[in-house]
């Protein structure tokens, strides 16, 4: 049975958490832009976390179902219909044969995630579902969803009722024109010029129209280095900020190259990429300074949070299913 | 020097500077810490005089413990004995319709096609990295005789396997893609295979050399799959 894709939207893709262990072969590691949002729509729909899901960007998608399932959709603000009423976000959605689910415009945030019990099956293509639309790998074809794609998903019966969500405070980083993200110092953050170093901390840097899930690029105060010394390509990750002669910084994101030659002001901590996923071309980032100490512990701290809402919703469908 | 680049990652950087010495140390300490399937550790990129390695925080600790952990493992390799790197040989169909350029970088140095392709063709290439693109591999070797610029205009595709020359660099392009490079000859070899165990058909650290092959080589060779280990 399937699921029909009537409207592709603006920009969706599948996605899972990264096609992780070939960057030694030049594969990009791609995978959602906003983990977060991501992880929590799978186990909003009862999966485990790292299933693919469909990335969706500024205007959702229109699917048609052939089947009975069920689905959540985080992440941004989008306006999102089933068979033309308003359902809410953030919280399973009972899907019956026939239903139209129609995601409409992005009110705050930039994406969000559609996750379908069991997640969206495509072939693994190098251990993943990822879409890697440079290399044209993974995902639907390799490409973002179009008209007439379609995903043949099994039925999920026997679902209870539902009524419970995830709470409004943990949305909380969609929100907001300015956003404050917090980075460590990058390996090549001596090379920058005193000004520079204070201006990157202390002035608005503004998300540029030529921002995608490669790379963020941003405007603003011109950054400097003080001596020209030649570098040699190293590896980068998801949050590097490079900064080329241009002077203007640009966030390495989802869809990164694996190696960078620009110096590196800083990097992003790994708890803050979803709000940085979120902001969109005309918003503003301010800075954070933090150490790797404290990088680390937000990391440690996430990775349990991620477990204790995989618990909680774990229970919330045990309960359901005895009330049944 | 060993420094973090993430939550979940750091880079040994063997040497600021970048030479064949430095550029095999890094690519040695790939392979072994990769042969050791060591848990925790989720992948190893060597780049020309580094290497960084992905892991997982939650089984190997924190970057203090995973560093101290790094010079013990450094430790380890330099006890072990090395292998011989790999040799790769790539045909190349050069000059005709596959090596459209090949007339200008001849007129450029003002020698002959066929002076060209012998110097192309006798060098010895060293795989310093791959990356850039999937199974992309930047090249040490190109005799100086055949350093030539960028074309003026770039090209809007560039077939895959493509042999060009850009400034002192040779390599192959994996993928169709937009290029500029002065293109000489073209492989029937697939440089990137995404269903392949190792997608990427060049490693860092092989050796490289290219044989001359004949256009009607070239087309019996590509009704074969395109691997040649």
């Amino acid at each position: 049975m399937t699921v029909r894709v009537v409207d592709g939207g603006f920009l969706t893709t599948v996605q899972d958490l990264g096609r992780w262990g070939f960057q030694k072969d030049g594969v990009s590691v791609s995978g959602v832009m906003d983990a977060f949002a991501s992880r929590i729509a799978n186990f909003l729909v009862g999966n485990e976390g790292d299933e693919a899901t469909l990335e969706i960007t500024m205007v959702g998608p229109t699917l048609h179902f052939a089947i009975e399932t069920i689905v959540a959709v985080c992440g941004g603000d989008f306006f999102c219909t089933l068979n033309e009423q308003p359902v809410s976000l953030w919280r399973p959605i009972r899907i019956h044969a026939g239903d139209v689910l129609k995601i409409g415009a992005c009110r705050q945030g930039y994406r969000g995630y559609i996750a379908v019990a069991g997640g969206w099956q495509v072939p693994l293509v190098m251990n993943s579902r990822s879409t890697d639309r440079k290399a044209a790998i993974g995902g639907y074809n390799g490409r973002p969803l179009e008209k007439g794609d379609e995903f043949f998903l099994p039925d999920v019966v026997d679902l209870p009722s539902l009524n419970w969500g995830i709470p409004y405070w943990a949305q909380s980083y969609i929100k907001g024109k300015q956003k404050t993200v917090r980075v460590v110092e990058g390996p090549e953050y001596a090379m920058f010029t005193p000004e520079s170093k204070e201006q990157f901390f202390s002035s608005m840097y503004e998300v540029t129209t030529s921002s995608d899930r490669m790379g963020y690029r941003l405007y603003g105060k011109k950054l400097e280095t003080c001596n020209a010394r030649e570098m040699v390509s190293e590896a980068v990750t998801f949050g590097t900020i490079q900064v080329p002669p241009s002077g203007q910084p640009i966030v390495l994101m989802a869809d990164r190259q694996t190696t960078g030659g620009y110096p590196r002001i800083a990097q992003v901590v790994a708890v803050d990429l979803p709000t940085l996923a979120q902001a969109r071309p005309g918003q503003y980032i301010q800075f954070q300074r933090t150490t790797w100490r404290e990088a680390e512990r937000l990391y440690v701290q996430r990775e349990h949070d991620m477990r204790r809402w995989k618990m909680m919703i774990r229970n919330k469908w045990r309960e359901a299913r005895g009330a049944d | 020097m060993i420094f973090p680049l993430s939550e979940y990652a750091l880079t040994v950087r063997f040497s600021d500077e970048m030479n064949e010495e430095v550029n095999d140390n890094a690519h040695q300490f790939a392979r072994w810490l990769e042969k050791q399937s060591i848990k925790g550790i989720v992948e190893v990129v060597p780049t020309f005089s580094s290497v960084t390695i992905y892991y997982d925080p939650l089984v190997l600790g924190t970057y203090e413990q995973v560093r101290n952990q790094t010079k013990r493992w450094l430790e380890q390799m330099e006890e072990t004995i090395q292998p011989k790197a790999r040799t790769i040989v790539i045909p190349v169909c050069y000059g005709g319709e596959f090596g459209p350029d090949l007339p200008e970088v001849a007129r450029y140095h003002g020698i002959s096609e066929e002076e060209v392709v012998r110097l192309h063709a006798e060098a010895r290439y060293k795989v310093y990295m791959i990356g850039f693109a999937p199974g992309f591999a930047y090249l040490g070797g190109l005799p100086l005789e055949l350093a030539t610029p960028r074309r003026a205009t770039p090209r809007r595709v560039v077939p895959a396997g493509s042999v060009g020359i850009a400034g002192g660099q040779t390599g192959i392009y994996p993928l169709a893609t937009p290029g500029g490079w002065q293109i000489i000859g073209r492989t029937p070899l697939s440089l990137f295979r995404p269903t392949h165990r190792q997608p990427s058909l060049l490693c860092a650290g092989d050796i490289v050399r290219f044989r001359p092959m004949t256009e009607k080589e070239y087309r019996m060779w590509k009704n074969d799959d395109g691997s040649c280990r």
